[in-house]
């Protein structure tokens, strides 16, 4: 017996209460100060990164690239830089819970 | 029986064509010849799209769609200026017809670029790859592959390729941005290119420009203070550094965006570099290549751009300062003036003698015509999130 869809539909739900969870963990910021920060992403990091966050320059930060990286050390990276590379220190233009949102949306690809 | 229906059919097919044809007719005779000199391409990077542009009459012509993620383009031009070559973010080249406003042509060559250069006889497109790294050789009328350059040879895997740049003879030099190094590529024999490779040419190069009489390639360098300049009429004495220490000690400053390096850096006797980490535009004797000064500017310097005459310097600026544009005074070495035309001003093409600058509004959605002679705005003109401007002047310039 084929038990491939009930399997996939209980994946799919521990998958989304997994990131119901998450997002409960850096809520979004209030608007319009959550679509400046999607724009800041797509164009300023995007510069870097890519608008559609493949990578060029600097590395991609499509959900594959990111699994599996700790959330911490990326916010770390937005706010302080990775000394060595071109990525320099956001954290004059953003806060921590503000970096934090920006790491989950990109991690479980919502960034979009 | 048979042959009344086929006379009924073909009377017919005439009553139908004959209001076609004079339709056909009416728009060639409402159509005037033109000629593409006065052309440009604006790339509008959210939609895959550019506009076809006409910068005698400030007009937008038409928009072209379907080129694919354009999040960092670049453009060159076929010989004649009829074609433009748009190679996208996604390792695409797109080949789009100004006069008919039509992509002709699309090749997916790469999955992550930002640039190429057409050789100096028209004949070949290179392709610079930042994933899989190398570069690609094609066709220019068919876009075939005609070969593959790879940069795997450093042994870190495929180095990402910046600053290629066409130069006299069909040849192309380009920065390794991984593994520190220029490659000067022979691609005469486009199926069989040669390359020279210079090693240990300084730390991150990050882009790359060649003077416009192809004599000169210098590579941009993001990892120390300096450049890297290969001079193309004493190939064998290498590559050498010049500007080094251009920071002096000074904590350098964060770099919210990449400057771009072309040969429009060059005007009069100096050339105009960006410095990176200070706030600040290179002033360097373009010949000797001794730093001769450096212009304090608000920001961090993107593009570098000298007026076809020389005589002034536009600047415009990383984030958060890319709301603004300096001008500096050539003779002087002075700002002489800050203009805030828009939001986000990421690029700037000048008209081919200068007498105005067209400016991309990212945040504000247009495109800004300065007149240069009084630097006030001349135009605007709606575009989608507009960055790279090119102009069809590009077709005869080397280095662009």
């Amino acid at each position: 017996m084929d038990s491939g869809p009930v399997r996939r539909g209980i994946c799919l739900a521990a998958l989304l209460a997994a990131s119901l969870c998450q997002q409960a963990a850096a809520a979004a910021p209030a608007e319009p100060r959550a679509s400046a920060l999607l724009q800041l992403l797509h164009n300023d990091c995007g510069a870097c990164h890519g608008l559609s966050l493949k990578g060029g320059l600097g590395s991609p930060l499509t959900p594959q690239a990111l699994a599996g990286k700790p959330a911490d050390s990326l916010v770390a990276t937005i706010l302080n830089g990775r000394p060595g590379t071109p990525m320099p220190p956001w954290r004059p233009f953003l806060s921590e819970e503000e970096a934090q949102w920006l790491v989950q949306l990109l991690q479980q690809g919502g960034a979009r | 029986m048979a042959g009344s229906t086929l006379a009924t059919g073909r009377r017919t097919l005439a009553r139908l064509l004959a209001p076609l044809l004079c339709l056909a007719l009416a728009a060639c005779a409402s159509t005037p010849l033109r000629g593409t000199g006065d052309l440009g391409v604006v790339i509008e990077r959210a939609s895959g799209s550019v506009q076809i542009v006409d910068n005698t009459h400030e007009q937008s012509l038409a928009r072209v769609q379907g080129l694919g993620d354009l999040s960092h383009a670049s453009v060159v031009f076929s010989r004649d200026a009829r074609y433009a070559y748009v190679f996208g973010r996604d390792g695409a080249i797109s080949k789009v017809d100004l006069l008919t406003a039509r992509l002709v042509k699309r090749v997916e060559q790469a999955s992550n670029s930002i640039g190429g250069a057409i050789s100096s006889d028209g004949r070949v497109i290179a392709a610079q790859n930042y994933s899989p790294g190398g570069v690609k050789l094609f066709d220019a009328d068919s876009l075939q592959l005609l070969s593959s350059i790879s940069t795997a040879a450093f042994g870190g895997g495929e180095s990402k390729v910046v600053g290629l740049a066409d130069m006299p003879g069909n040849r192309f030099a380009f920065a390794l941005y991984d593994s520190g190094e220029i490659w000067l590529l022979d691609a005469s024999t486009p199926t069989a290119p040669k390359v020279q490779r210079f090693e240990h040419i300084g730390k991150q190069p990050y882009d790359g420009l060649a003077s416009s009489d192809g004599r000169y390639f210098i590579a941009g360098l993001y990892g120390e203070d300096g450049l890297a300049l290969f001079d193309s009429w004493h190939a064998d004495a290498g590559v050498r550094r010049i500007l080094g220490g251009y920071g002096r000690g000074r904590q350098a400053l964060p770099v919210y965006k990449m400057p771009h390096l072309r040969g429009w850096s060059i005007a009069g006797d100096y050339a105009f570099l960006p410095a990176i980490g200070q706030h600040e535009v290179l002033v360097a004797d373009n010949r000797s290549w001794k730093q001769a000064g450096s212009v304090p500017v608000l920001g961090q310097p993107v593009f570098v751009m000298a007026e076809p005459g020389g005589r002034r310097v536009w600047v415009n600026f990383a984030f958060p300062d890319n709301d603004k544009l300096q001008v500096i005074d050539v003779p002087s070495r002075q700002v002489i003036k800050t203009l805030q035309p828009g939001r986000a001003i990421l690029h700037m093409e000048f008209t081919a003698r200068g007498d105005a600058v067209w400016l991309s509004s990212r945040d504000d959605n247009k495109l800004v015509v300065i007149d240069t002679a009084t630097l006030t705005t001349r135009s605007t003109l709606p575009a989608l999130e507009p960055s790279g401007i090119f102009f069809t002047w590009r077709a005869s310039r080397m280095g662009m």
